[in-house]
């Protein structure tokens, strides 16, 4: 089914990760942490959707509206 | 089978949550709720069929529905507050998961008392 976006949260985490280093290493603390945040919030917008579609899914098969 | 696909996927989002944990901890949190998903709608469509099955078993065997509906709306919320609360869990925020299981009890109290209520109703009838 979805499982290739198990693959991209990996792919997109570990490239906030690397991108981090890089950017500390060079002495561009605050670049380091905006890189990160953008990272978590492109992942945290997929999660949502994904999640917000279990919840209907859920509230659709126990009939719990 | 699908037994097999969820287990290979649980192993390697395992996997890739370690090596995600030493740099980026706040992923790794959202790979597991990913693959919790992901799991569970591989039994979404299992799970309606066992609920319609006994659903037509109780229509024919004429029992009042709205109890088996009240029933299947506990099972519902009960695995909402486990998803919920073992993803707390998870990210070491007992305290959260604690205040989710509670609301989830209470909630379930609520529905269960005019089950509760017909029930001590149809024993005093009984009693003579």
């Amino acid at each position: 089914m979805k499982v290739d976006l198990i693959f991209k949260i990996a792919a997109v985490g570990m490239i906030t990760a690397i991108l981090h280093i890089v950017l500390e290493k060079s002495g561009r603390e605050e670049y380091a942490y905006l890189i990160t945040l953008v990272g978590v919030i492109i992942v945290l917008g997929a999660v949502i959707t994904l999640v917000s579609q279990l919840f209907t899914d859920v509230r659709v098969l126990f009939r719990l509206y | 089978m699908e037994i097999f696909q969820i287990a290979g996927i649980g192993i390697i989002a395992t996997i890739l949550i370690i090596i995600l944990k030493q740099t980026r901890p706040e992923f790794t949190v959202l790979v597991s709720i990913v693959t919790g998903v992901i799991i569970f709608s591989y039994l979404l469509p299992k799970l309606a069929y066992v609920i319609d099955t006994i659903r037509n078993l109780s229509s024919r065997v004429n029992v009042d529905i709205s109890y088996f509906n009240t029933l299947i709306k506990i099972i519902g919320i009960a695995y909402l507050v486990e998803f919920a609360s073992q993803i707390c869990r998870d990210a070491d925020q007992d305290s959260i998961a604690m205040k989710i299981e509670l609301a989830g009890k209470v909630i379930i109290m609520v529905l269960a008392i005019p089950v509760l209520l017909t029930l001590l109703d149809l024993i005093v009838k009984i009693l003579p």
